[in-house]
């Protein structure tokens, strides 16, 4: 059967060979148009002696476990709290739900303006919060937070929207059966629905982390980086080496970096986790 | 059968909703009131407080510079990327499930791996393939990366669906002499309609909210996409900020309406995405 060819050869064409060509790109020089020169190990000579790419990947990986580490128990929390059946809580739902339908950038616009010391509720709410002049994003733990703060207000619905349907698939008869036994709430999270929703821990840490790796949008449109490289992710980093000072070469090499470095975590986190055994319900049949 | 246990009410979960409530309400309603009010009325309010003055006019200022030309550049870039998605990954995700020769095995395997490839990382090669196929500056150079960087998740969620037709209904098929196109389109597509509207949802959202590849394939301002119009208009309108909230409202009203009309099937697409 011919079906998969045309798949297969236009995922080879834009996916595949670009990931081949980053790797290769990164031991030439380009400037984005005109020839290609290859320089040996130049670049990674550089990439290895650059202070900005190992702060880089410092703030990467900690951006990527202040994601995670807030994301998660909000995003069970809540969609533990939205899968039970009473009615208000599906008005409320579609509240928690509204920032699902904004992209990256106008949420990124949004608060950036938010944010603005003169014109923004920054002005009056930084002094409440340890910032009196209210320029949160003038400083380098306060541009951290907000990017931590704006990638959760962004995907803890997407998260909990994904733990609210696996506890809705939770047997009720498990409940019932621990209530007849007299556990608590409390025992009843911890040993029911926590271990039901394992698979689903999986897959949204899966997400969440390979999608903070790449975050973009949030950085160049709120914190441009700053202040003084404070949020200069490694995807960032790329970009500003590729297309603002025009090293190609340069950048693919950072490229490189942040393709292994996400590789390494999914592979990672499938691995402990038995992921791939996760098949068909029909599967054997 | 509603059940005792989970019908108490679950204090620790109620209370960080209340306050993610707070969190998600406030910056919404304040876009909502900010874009209705005008330049003037806003800074004498302030941030916190309600603006006496309350104005359509925002809309016609964005509207006024070209913002309907990135809505029509986001449709086409989000419609064909869904087409060009589903006549990619559907034949293919039956050829997975079906055929037995390795071919499709070993495609569902680079498909899974593809899954770990971060689209930001390759924009440079994608950048030389790009111009070298001189599609740069056009709405195509948009539609192909997403397309590709999208298909993995497609063909895992649609072949995930098709494994779960029953095998004899495509033997009693074959049996009965329907070629394999003709099982396909009277059979398969009809029977995992949930799983393509998750791609159709899946692929809509990710083109419609596409940034990178139009950052970098696009330079003809009239032919970019709204997400990019917003920071165009986040540098113009430096101290205009009801008229960039109303663009930020502006940009998010076709996902909203389909939100309002096509709740369920929305929710059910996004929730689909993240597997069983």
């Amino acid at each position: 059967m011919g079906y998969v060819l045309p798949a297969v050869v236009f995922f080879t064409v834009f996916a595949v060979v670009p990931l081949v060509l980053v790797v290769v790109l990164s031991f030439t020089s380009w400037p984005g148009f005109g020839d290609i020169r290859w320089t040996g190990l130049d670049n990674w000579e550089r990439l290895i002696g650059d202070e900005r790419v190992r702060e880089s990947t410092g703030i990467t990986l900690a951006l990527t476990a202040s994601t995670w580490l807030t994301q998660t128990p909000m995003a069970i929390a809540i969609g533990v709290w939205a899968a039970g059946r009473q009615r208000n809580r599906a008005v409320l739902s579609t509240i928690f739900f509204l920032p699902l339908l904004m992209s990256s950038a106008a949420i990124a616009v949004l608060f950036h303006r938010f944010l603005d010391p003169n014109y923004g509720m920054a002005r009056d709410l930084g002094p409440l919060i340890g910032f009196p002049d209210g320029n949160i994003l003038g400083t380098a733990h306060g541009a951290f937070l907000v990017i931590v703060f704006v990638s959760a207000w962004q995907w803890v619905p997407f998260h909990s929207l994904l733990y609210q349907a696996a506890a809705r698939n939770v047997p009720t008869v498990l409940y019932d059966a621990a209530t007849i036994d007299g556990a608590g709430r409390w025992d009843m999270f911890w040993r029911i629905t926590l271990p039901q929703l394992r698979y689903t821990v999986v897959t949204s840490s899966v997400i969440m982390i390979v999608g903070s790796l790449i975050t973009f949008e949030t950085v160049l449109l709120i914190t441009g980086g700053g202040p003084g490289g404070a949020t200069r992710i490694l995807p960032y980093l790329m970009y500003s080496a590729g297309f603002e000072a025009f090293e190609m070469g340069y950048a693919s090499a950072i490229a490189t970096v942040l393709v292994v470095v996400a590789t390494a975590f999914s592979l990672l986190i499938v691995r402990f986790s038995g992921f791939t055994k996760m098949r068909s319900t029909l599967e054997g049949m | 059968m509603p059940s005792t246990s989970t019908a108490r009410p679950n204090w620790l979960a109620g209370g960080l909703s209340a306050v993610w409530l707070v969190v998600v309400g406030v910056p919404i309603l304040s876009m909502i009131v900010w874009g209705l009010t005008t330049e003037q009325a806003f800074r004498d309010a302030g941030p916190l407080a309600v603006p006496q003055v309350w104005t359509l006019g925002n809309v016609t200022e964005v509207i006024d510079r070209g913002f309907l030309d990135y809505y029509w550049n986001t449709a086409v870039v989000t419609v064909g990327s869904i087409l060009l998605s589903l006549v990619l990954a559907v034949p293919a995700a039956y050829a997975i499930v079906r055929s037995k020769s390795w071919v499709a095995g070993a495609s569902f395997r680079m498909f899974l791996l593809g899954l770990a490839i971060p689209a930001q990382a390759v924009i440079v090669p994608l950048y030389l393939i790009i111009t070298e196929m001189g599609l740069y500056d056009t709405l195509i150079a948009v539609i192909l990366p997403t397309v590709a960087f999208t298909l993995p998740l497609v063909i895992l969620i649609l072949s995930g669906a098709l494994r779960d037709v029953p095998r004899d209904m495509y033997e009693a098929m074959t049996l009965d002499g329907a070629g394999s196109l003709r099982i396909l389109l009277s059979a398969v597509v009809p029977m995992s309609r949930g799983s393509i509207s998750a791609v159709c949802v899946f692929v809509g959202l990710t083109a419609w909210n596409s940034f990178i590849f139009p950052l970098i394939f696009i330079r003809d301002e009239s032919k970019t996409m709204v997400t990019l119009g917003l920071r165009e208009f986040q540098q113009e309108f430096a101290v205009d900020i009801p008229g960039l909230m109303m663009a930020v409202l502006l940009s998010a009203v076709p996902v909203f309406l389909l939100y309002v009309f096509a709740r369920r099937w929305l929710i059910a697409g996004l929730a689909g995405v993240g597997g069983k």
